[in-house]
């Protein structure tokens, strides 16, 4: 693209091989990644990144996404520098993101960031020629978080394609689940949104269904019928702090709650995702059940992170 | 030529130079002022409001002496006053008149009315892109956060 307003002059070309929104990447290249994160899971330990420094910069703490990361740098043979909260950095003497990221670029060959500010991943890439993952900004965008639930999804269902996809809980702000839309929007998805009124899916990624030819229906109730016909139930917590009536959140808390007697006659291949952490919408007794995913889920984004590392890097994984 | 001029017309002062900014809605005007830095010009400036329109009921009008702007700077005013028509003045002709031109990117105008925006916290200019052309609906670059142009915080 190119730019040549005098309002814009300071802006560069973004670098293609940082990773910001799951809407970077099409059909082809999320199953080019889903098969480099198969090689992963059956070989994790590669010296890929031999001389590699990345940094790892969580301006707002992280534990499971920063760990995964970090894991997914040493299992790759390279090295880590960062920091994993703002509060001791030079952002706290009120340094700018900008300055911050181009000191790292002298460091680094690739920067992995989490931020508090929604857009900050994507101002970094327009202030730096190293490519940047998105660990999170905010509300905003965590394709890794994305990239993991599809390879989980995939692995579980053996495909992508024509798929039931039930969404319970938080779908008003819960990020993963409006990036999760954008990417199943190759694969002939049908859509469940299960929510209280309050929590509904926002107009915007109805209308993104309806563009796209997506099918989806919306329900309050969590009910049998719904549970029975999904190959994937993808549950989310509801926060108290998104409620302005209190009275409201205790009254809907725990309508969308699963338990192990709500599966007994779900499909065979139905497996429940859940971004974690969660606190109580999936009962403890479902993870013994052979339909609970969501911890294997987690490890799954090990490996779908060493993928979009190599990615990100340029390096081919043969093998 | 002689003609008879009344008083109400002499109020408005003809322009030799410069640039006539018309049709302006008239809620808008001194956002359109403020957005083209019409207060840092020092050539004679004559603004009026509240005239009246065919089109618009109530119109507002800006007229700059001896300046003419970059097309980019009066297109930025099409977020506010989509129905504004630039004249041209050379010489007290019109020597050209077009329809302000809605950009698909607005940079360094719109300030994002979401606080968590990255924009609102770095030293950096916004960027939005318009989504909807019919009712002028823009989000923002960085966060996406989406709003109606008559919504935007200038």
């Amino acid at each position: 693209m190119q730019w040549n307003s005098p309002f814009n002059h300071h802006f560069t070309a973004m670098n293609t091989k940082s990773l910001v929104s799951i809407s970077d990447i099409g059909r082809e290249e999320i199953m080019e990644l889903l098969a480099t994160a198969r090689k992963f899971e059956e070989k994790p330990n590669r010296r890929l990144l031999e001389g590699k420094v990345v940094a790892t910069l969580f301006f707002e703490p992280s534990t499971r996404t920063r760990l995964s990361f970090e894991t997914a740098v040493n299992r790759l043979g390279g090295r880590v520098i960062g920091f994993s909260d703002a509060s001791n950095t030079s952002t706290s003497k009120g340094e700018t993101l900008k300055d911050t990221i181009k000191m790292v670029s002298n460091y680094a060959d690739l920067i992995v960031m989490r931020h508090h500010l929604e857009g900050a991943a994507l101002y970094a890439t327009e202030v730096t020629e190293v490519p940047v993952i998105n660990a999170g900004d905010g509300a905003h965008q965590h394709p890794s978080q994305t990239m993991l639930d599809l390879y989980s999804i995939y692995k579980t269902q053996g495909r992508l394609e024509n798929l039931t996809i039930t969404l319970v809980g938080d779908l008003k702000y819960g990020r993963t689940v409006h990036s999760l839309i954008m990417a199943m929007r190759w694969f002939n998805p049908t859509f469940r949104f299960v929510a209280c009124k309050e929590l509904g899916m926002p107009e915007e990624y109805k209308a993104f269904c309806r563009d796209n030819g997506i099918r989806f229906t919306e329900h309050v109730d969590f009910s049998p019928e719904v549970i029975n016909s999904s190959d994937i139930i993808y549950m989310t917590r509801v926060q108290r702090e998104r409620f302005a009536d209190i009275m409201e959140y205790e009254r809907v808390k725990d309508l969308y709650n699963l338990n192990a007697a709500m599966l007994g006659e779900a499909r065979e291949n139905m497996r429940i995702l859940h971004p974690l952490p969660r606190v109580n919408e999936i009962a403890l007794d479902v993870d013994d059940n052979p339909h609970a995913y969501y911890f294997d889920q987690a490890r799954n984004g090990l490996y779908a992170r060493e993928a979009l590392i190599c990615r990100s890097l340029g390096i081919d994984v043969t093998d | 030529m002689t003609k008879t001029v009344s008083k109400s017309e002499l109020a408005v002062a003809a322009l030799r130079n410069g640039t006539v900014i018309d049709h302006i809605p008239s809620p808008v005007l001194f956002k359109a002022v403020k957005i083209l830095g019409i207060e840092n010009i020092h050539t004679a400036v004559t603004i009026g409001n509240n005239l009246d329109s065919k089109r618009l009921g109530n119109k507002g009008i800006i007229k700059v002496a001896d300046v003419f702007f970059p097309e980019k700077t009066l297109n930025r005013i099409a977020l506010i006053a989509p129905s504004a028509v630039i004249n041209i003045i050379r010489d007290y002709e019109v020597v050209e008149k077009f329809p302000v031109s809605l950009p698909d990117t607005i940079v360094g105008l719109v300030k994002c009315g979401n606080p968590k925006c990255i924009t609102n916290n770095e030293p950096m200019l916004t960027r939005f892109h318009v989504v909807d052309r019919e009712d002028v609906t823009i989000s923002c670059h960085y966060c996406s956060h989406t709003v109606k142009s008559t919504d935007a915080i200038i």
